[in-house]
């Protein structure tokens, strides 16, 4: 009987190693397979602290400062540990209302606020208001200061071309999980399109809380911390003296200059005018100010011209015209064509003004004859070693696309348009397959009709004839931390070459380009010591007052600076727009005026505000 | 001797645990000293003694249990605590002990078959009377379950295994009532009778018997859900907590056994090192240098840390298990399998209720948690045992 009850040992056992066994089987299921509980653990007990980089310094092209960022404070608040607080004097120093105080306190406690979770109570208090804040801040349990950045512009200048800053929102959260709502990004400019450059690396700092979501320190002594990696500057290609300058001189007027160094494609000077302070777009006022310049119907300050704007190319065109005229064969510098104040075989239609008649390919350009490129238009698109108008039009629309027109530059400016050259399938459409001619589309030829172009589009074409024949893509940024050979500039490193490879037809359309300075149509706006090539030109304008145009580069060997000019309304070119171009050509190169008078004139005119005579064209 | 390692080795393992709650470390040292002390008294005094007094002993803290809800003073709205100045005594934690060398000393006597009905009355009652005393007077239900653990004592003594298989049965039946419609279960179990019925139909005796166990069941299954409708909100809570009944809110009732699995469960397979627990340093677990203590171990040390801590007090209990088999007088040996079903009740409803096995009733980790009573019980209730079976030798059979 003992002995049988010994026996009994072994299921008492038997049990105690059964529960033993379920036990350690629980546990490794729980700690080791589960993995919902180590999520739950760090949900309840890690708060995730983001650190914000520093966003990316901006430089021109001699390292002189363009952007940099300045501190500003947000006045975050804890609600659960808000206690006691004189609101009177709280509201004073923030200068609030009350009401306005509990609206925000009340959104502070409201989902997706907690009374357990900061949230932003006043956002970007400048250093000044932070200051006096800072000392009284101690008698606002609840209430502390978290910095971010804000970018700051020591030169007011080149607000398009840099872009603004502004807060990501839910769409963009979705999009691009690197950023959480509120965060800053680059909205437009080249803060967008390096953005990724500019941004950094935002860091992280693991805090430990307990129950009542006090802070313990971080976690493991900031074992698993991230420090947040500031972003890369950028040596921009701008020449900032000459950017400023130019800006100067297009005050009051509406339009936009583009400057390229046509040996390396990059962009000197890009200016949209009116322009604005970039310093407007940033912080608190950002909001207000930007619908206060989105009211300006008239200037449209927020428009980015250079890159946005289509305009008709004009007298520009005529010398892609001349170009494709000369590399067809179907044009020599010796060619006359008549002019009858306007294109003869289609009863002086497109007119054309007073000059003598007829005249040869140089004397046609430097009087912009309407009449000889309509000639010229026609021969090319009835050539007949085509035997068909379709092939010898999509030939001419290919040479000219190779000049970049009609078609993205492909620069590293934000949001920038394509322009037009009508295709077959347009006309095709608009007057039926077989039913158009060249005669039909004739204004085509001296840069009318469909034809638009940028501003920037417009500098390239000059860069493209001052090399005769190529051009590197134009673009804004130099180096990036640095580094001229970052992979992100590869693109424009590399040479383009247009149709037109012969460079003594280029010679033929330079020559007329000189002459126009010489004693043509920009006689008045010789630079002493510098031989320079120009075009003036207007752009007719279905809207009202032609456009003022002019393109020019300098000096003729070894180009260095090439200019493309548009003053909306403004009429003949060389009366506003060519003598803002030289003197930014003299600036540039010389680095000192020897046209005050012009310079005080440029400055001084005021195209928008009061209503400017239109000058006549007197050729 | 062997386990003395392991108690010493379990006694370090407590020592990084109190660390971590710095104002109670202090006074739990002063705790592990004093365990120290009496265990060295306890060895000291003849073996005799506790043979000789096991009823006096008993009868005395009986007394002091009954007394305690008179002359104690509330702690907490609990009423079993003598205070001294900063210290407390829980007298229900030494009744443990008591009751150990009282059962013994009744059962070792060579007249007794505990198979007799009057000897397993007195039993019971023997077990009974503290269980009912500290649930009734002092309202502490985890002191008071833990004499349930003498089961295992009584079935090496000799105990019928029906009676075992009927309570394991009424506890089934228990459960069942609380998930299952009542009705259902009625069903169920005249369907089970009629059946039973069918088999052995040849004997109206035991015609009878079938009738009546469904009779009992029926009335428990009724009796079960009026308790359960009778209960306590929080203990009702408590049991439908641990049996996935209804919405449980894992902040409000829900929140003890989530919050403590989810500690034990973020430890992962290493732990996250010794003081760097997130969730129990920082309070998301309540009592978690008590009643959860597991916790930390799980958190901190995490799965290779809770299995040693397991395997470590499991060794413990099989090995005093052993002891108790190699005595030569009965009286060691009812005493040592007492030692071994109170530590391993306690280990299994502790850890149990940490990591969701085991309903939550607030009794401690043995040599874990902090609490100088249920420390100072333990040690003597494990002492009383190595000094009797040093002398286990000189006793004859």
């Amino acid at each position: 009987m003992n002995h049988q009850l010994a026996e009994r040992k072994y299921i008492i056992i038997g049990v105690f190693l059964l529960v033993g066994l379920a036990f350690i089987t629980r546990l490794f299921y729980i700690q080791v397979i589960d993995d919902s509980y180590k999520l739950d653990a760090r949900n309840q007990a890690f708060r995730y602290q983001t650190e914000f980089p520093l966003r990316g310094y901006i430089y021109d092209r001699n390292n002189k400062l363009l952007v940099y960022n300045e501190a500003a404070y947000d006045l975050m608040v804890l609600p659960k540990d808000v206690k006691k607080i004189d609101t009177a004097d709280f509201c004073d120093l923030l200068g609030i209302t009350k009401a306005v105080f509990i609206r925000k306190m009340i959104k502070a406690v409201q989902a997706p606020n907690s009374p357990k979770r900061e949230s932003i109570f006043e956002k970007q208090l400048s250093p000044r208001e932070y200051a006096s804040l800072q000392e009284r801040l101690y008698r606002f349990p609840g209430f502390y200061v978290q910095s971010r950045t804000l970018r700051k512009y020591p030169r007011t200048i080149a607000a398009h071309m840099l872009g603004y800053i502004g807060e990501a929102d839910k769409a963009m959260t979705v999009k691009d999980p690197f950023y959480k709502e509120g965060d800053y990004l680059g909205i437009s400019g080249i803060e967008k399109t390096y953005e990724k450059v500019l941004r950094g690396k935002k860091g992280l700092h693991i805090m430990m809380v307990d129950v009542n979501n006090s802070n313990k320190g971080s976690y493991m002594n900031g074992l698993y911390d991230t420090a947040a990696i500031p972003g890369k500057p950028l040596t921009t290609t701008i020449d900032g003296d000459l950017q400023a300058y130019a800006e100067q001189l297009m005050q009051n007027k509406i339009g936009s200059v583009v400057a390229l160094d046509p040996q390396t494609g990059e962009i000197l000077a890009i200016v949209t005018s009116p322009t604005y302070d970039p310093n407007l777009l940033v912080g608190r006022a950002r909001n207000k100010n930007f619908a206060r310049l989105s009211l300006d119907s008239i200037g449209k300050p927020l428009f980015n011209r250079s890159t946005m704007a289509s305009y008709p190319p004009g007298s520009t065109f005529k010398l892609v015209m001349a170009l494709i005229g000369l590399n067809e064969g179907v044009l020599t510098p010796h060619t006359f064509y008549p002019c009858a104040r306007g294109y003869p075989p289609l009863g002086g239609h497109p007119k054309c003004h007073a000059h003598p008649s007829p005249q040869d390919l140089t004397g046609a350009i430097g009087t912009s004859c309407n009449s000889y490129f309509s000639f010229v238009f026609k021969s090319v698109i009835e050539d007949r070693k085509y035997h068909d108008t379709y092939k010898a039009f999509q030939n001419w629309r290919d040479i000219a696309t190779s000049f970049c027109l009609g078609t993205k530059t492909g620069s590293d400016l934000a949001n920038e348009l394509r322009g037009n050259v009508p295709t077959i399938k347009y006309y095709d459409k608009v007057f039926g397959k077989g039913s158009w001619k060249a005669s039909t589309v004739i204004s085509l030829g001296i840069g009318q009709a469909e034809l638009g172009i940028t501003p920037l589009q417009n500098a390239n074409l000059v860069a493209i004839i001052a090399n005769k024949g190529w051009y590197y893509t134009p673009h804004i940024v130099k180096s990036i931390a640095g580094n001229p050979n970052d992979s992100l500039l590869d693109r424009f490193k590399v040479k383009h070459y247009t149709e037109i490879k012969d460079s003594a037809v280029y010679m033929n359309v330079i020559r007329g380009m000189a002459r126009a300075v010489e004693g043509g149509t920009a006689g008045a706006l010789k630079i002493e010591g510098i031989p320079y090539c120009a075009k003036t030109g207007t752009a007719q304008n279905p809207h009202g007052n032609d456009h003022s145009v002019f393109v020019c580069f300098a000096p003729i060997e070894n180009p260095k600076i090439a200019v493309g000019i548009l003053i909306e309304n403004a009429g003949f070119g060389a009366t506003w727009a060519g003598p803002i171009a030289r003197l930014m050509v003299e600036k540039y190169l010389k680095g000192k005026i020897t046209r005050p008078d012009l310079e005080k004139r440029m400055i001084e005119g005021d195209l928008i505000h009061k209503k400017q005579p239109v000058a006549k064209p007197k050729h | 001797m062997g386990w003395m390692n392991i108690y010493a080795a379990v006694y370090n393992e407590e020592h990084y645990v109190i660390t971590d709650i710095s104002q109670k470390y202090g006074k739990q040292l002063i705790w592990i000293v004093s365990s120290i002390v009496l265990a060295i008294i306890i060895l000291i005094i003849d073996e005799n003694f506790y043979t000789a007094f096991a009823y006096l002993i008993f009868g005395i803290f009986l007394v002091a249990n009954i007394a305690v809800p008179f002359l104690g003073r509330e702690v907490k709205g609990s009423r079993s605590w003598f205070r001294f100045g900063d210290f407390g005594i829980q007298p229900a934690e030494f009744m443990k002990f008591a009751t150990n060398l009282a059962l013994a000393k009744f059962l070792s006597n060579q007249n007794i078959k505990i198979a007799d009905y009057k000897n397993t009355f007195i039993t019971l009652i023997l077990i009974g009377v503290p269980l009912l005393i500290i649930k009734v007077l002092q309202d502490e239900t985890g002191l008071a379950i833990v004499f349930v653990a003498f089961i295992f004592t009584l079935y090496r003594e000799g105990l019928s295994v029906n009676y075992l298989l009927l309570g394991f049965l009424a506890i089934v039946l228990f459960i069942l009532a609380l998930l299952i419609n009542n009705t259902y279960l009625f069903v169920i179990i005249a369907s089970l009778c009629i059946i039973a019925v069918v088999v052995v139909r040849k004997n109206a005796r035991n015609l009878f018997i079938i009738a009546a166990v469904g009779i009992v069941a029926c009335t428990m299954v009724k009796g079960t859900s009026m308790v359960y409708e009778h209960m306590e909100p929080h203990q009702k809570i408590r049991i439908d907590v641990l049996l996935g009944r209804g919405t449980v809110d894992l902040k409000k009732e829900g929140y003890n056994v989530n919050q403590a699995k989810i500690a034990i469960g973020s430890g992962g397979f290493l732990g996250k090192g010794y003081l760097q627990g997130t969730q129990t340093k920082y309070d998301f677990v309540p009592e978690q240098d008590t009643d959860f203590i597991f916790c930390t171990v799980g958190e901190e040390w995490g799965f290779v840390g809770s299995t040693i801590v397991i395997v470590l007090l499991l060794t413990l209990i099989i090995r005093v298990v052993f002891m108790a088999e190699r005595q030569r007088s009965p009286f060691s040996r009812i005493y040592g399998y007492g030692v071994a079903s109170v530590l391993f009740f306690h280990l299994t409803v502790n850890v149990g209720m940490t990591i969701g096995l085991a309903p939550v009733i607030g009794i401690p980790l043995p040599f874990f948690s902090y609490g100088g009573s249920s420390l100072w019980s333990f040690t003597i209730l494990l002492f009383i045992f190595i000094k009797l079976d040093s002398h286990r030798l000189q006793i004859l059979r």
